[in-house]
């Protein structure tokens, strides 16, 4: 059954006020698309989970569409702070609920598989599951000694982005993983953003390379460009010129408003905003291609 | 070649890529650790092995990676694996040698804070937090750090243990349970510093014409020199010529 929709019919339907959202991708694939449309839609009160926030979680925060904040990274990558989720724990604003990356990993991995947490071997400092008593410990029933446990994580949401899908939801990805696969099992409903819609049969030529099955998958959505300024490998390049920029006009919070008011509310899909970034940058993020080698299944 | 004189990021990247072995398993973080790891790898260490936390093993970057997820890291890499694997199966499991990283502060034992200065909940200054510095610095064999040497980023105390480096000592990581053992060296811009018997960091080595007790100065506690403190090795032209061409853009060698 297909399950092709638009990305505002998609985020209409499953996306409500209050939900716990993960938007996933690491560095690679984040679905900036997806969190412009929960803006537009006006969207509160949220509980925004990802390792790494990054500028979608960022301009989300500033829409004031969230509630509450599950990280183990929040940085701008290789540049500084995230400056409006900075502010907003600075002040007060925000709630917050921090891990690493390996024990945020563990959580949704836990949630992935069904099993009720994760153990994790010590790593002997105790400041952070002082400050979140989602951390605990119990002791190995075989060895005796003690190991760390984090709890499941079931998003409410969780939104991928792909490079290709079938109208299914039966998902090719390629490049940096992420925390892709455990986000979608891991939660109760699941949007696909694809930059392509294919047919089934190229899916089924390359079976290892469907990391999400349609079975997990509530919509599909056709959104090229949807990760930008992140990337999808193979498709456009990371636009790091962006990532600099933001950090420069996050410093004041009307450079925030503005850049949303122009970039978000003014615009109706990502179709618009990929045409008013213009062929410079169009031109400026294409890749050359590099392909890999074939392989061969085998006629059986 | 544009400048020729050598930077304080310079003088780190060169020395921290010294420290490299060939055929270590590194954990590469982004900026001077990743360079360095690329200058190792052409100069003294070809079978270096970089891995990184977005969980790409045997980089092999065309380009300067901006951030740890770059596209340039993926193709041509040997593997791609989720996170899960690469925290789980790589460095969980015990197969890295080293870890690399940078640190917003460093104490005398090592102990590292990425997280907050000022109370956790009333956050002063709200740094990012731990990403992989937690698992890494527990579980990889040794550790290395590049930090520029001001007395601000090397308290006595720090704020916040995001990461264990000796604890209160040796005896209080090895109680601790941890596999890896825990700091080896962190390369600053006046020289290096090297964990005694104690766990205590001590200055190890200056650069050439560094007065040792200008590290003292800088650092947030009595600074013991150690009885054998060495003057690194100048940086030679082979060094400074190839790291240049690593970061042509200068982005991190400022």
């Amino acid at each position: 059954m297909s399950k092709l929709t638009s990305l505002h019919d998609a985020v209409a339907a499953h996306v409500h006020d209050g939900d716990l959202i993960y938007a996933a991708g690491f560095t690679h694939l984040i679905p900036f698309a997806a969190g412009h449309e929960i803006i537009r839609q006006g969207r509160r009160d949220l509980t925004l989970a990802r390792a790494t926030p990054d500028l979608i979680y960022d301009q989300m925060v500033a829409a004031g569409c969230a509630r509450k904040l599950i990280f183990s990274y929040s940085g701008n990558p290789g540049i500084g702070s995230l400056r409006v989720v900075r502010n907003a724990l600075e002040a007060g604003t925000l709630a917050w609920e921090e891990y690493s990356h390996f024990a945020m990993i563990s959580r949704l991995t836990a949630g992935a598989s069904g099993v009720p947490f994760m153990p994790i071997n010590p790593t002997g400092v105790e400041d952070l599951p002082r400050a979140n008593p989602n951390y605990r410990t119990v002791r190995d029933p075989y060895s005796g000694r003690e190991v760390v446990t984090v709890p499941a994580l079931h998003p409410d949401v969780a939104i991928v982005h792909v490079q290709r899908a079938d109208a299914e939801g039966n998902c090719h990805l390629w490049g940096i993983l992420g925390e892709q696969k455990e986000a979608a099992f891991a939660a109760d409903r699941v949007i696909v953003t694809a930059e392509e819609i294919v047919d089934a049969s190229v899916i089924r030529s390359d079976p290892n390379r469907t990391i999400i099955p349609g079975l997990v998958v509530g919509a599909v959505c056709h959104v090229p460009f949807c990760a930008h300024p992140s990337y999808t490998q193979g498709y456009y390049d990371r636009d790091n010129a962006f990532y600099l920029e933001w950090d420069r006009l996050s410093a004041e919070a009307s450079g925030v408003k503005a850049w949303l008011d122009e970039w978000v509310f003014a615009l109706p899909d990502r179709e618009a905003y990929w045409d008013k970034l213009g062929p410079e940058v169009h031109a400026r993020l294409r890749v050359e291609p590099r392909w890999s080698e074939p392989v061969n299944y085998g006629q059986y | 070649m544009t400048d020729p004189r050598l930077t304080p990021s310079e003088l780190m990247t060169v020395n921290a890529a010294r420290l490299l072995r060939n055929g270590d398993v590194v954990f590469v973080g982004v900026g001077l650790p990743n360079l360095a790891c690329n200058l190792a790898r052409r100069l003294h260490a070809p079978e270096l092995v970089m891995i990184y936390e977005a969980g790409v093993i045997g980089a092999q970057p065309a380009r300067l990676p901006l951030s740890i997820g770059d596209p340039t890291l993926v193709s041509g890499a040997l593997s791609v694996c989720s996170m899960w694997e690469i925290f789980g199966f790589y460095l969980q499991r015990g197969l890295v040698s080293v870890g690399f990283m940078g640190g917003a502060q460093i104490d005398r034992f090592g102990n590292v804070n990425a997280t907050v200065i000022g109370p956790y909940d009333h956050p002063k200054v709200r740094l990012p937090g731990s990403g992989g510095s937690m698992e890494i610095a527990a579980w990889a064999d040794r550790c290395y750090f590049i930090s520029p040497h001001e007395k601000r980023r090397f308290p006595a105390r720090v704020d916040f243990h995001t990461s264990a480096g000796f604890l209160g000592g040796r005896a209080e990581r090895q109680a601790a349970g941890l596999r890896g053992g825990g700091p080896a060296a962190i390369v600053t811009d006046l020289g290096i510093l090297e964990p005694d018997e104690s766990g205590e960091l001590v200055l190890a080595a200056v650069h050439p014409d560094v007065d040792p007790h200008r590290a003292a100065e800088q650092t947030g506690w009595a600074l013991k020199f150690s009885p054998q403190l060495r003057t690194t090795a100048a940086v030679n032209e082979d060094e400074l010529t190839l790291l240049r061409q690593l970061d042509p853009q200068r982005i991190y060698l400022n």
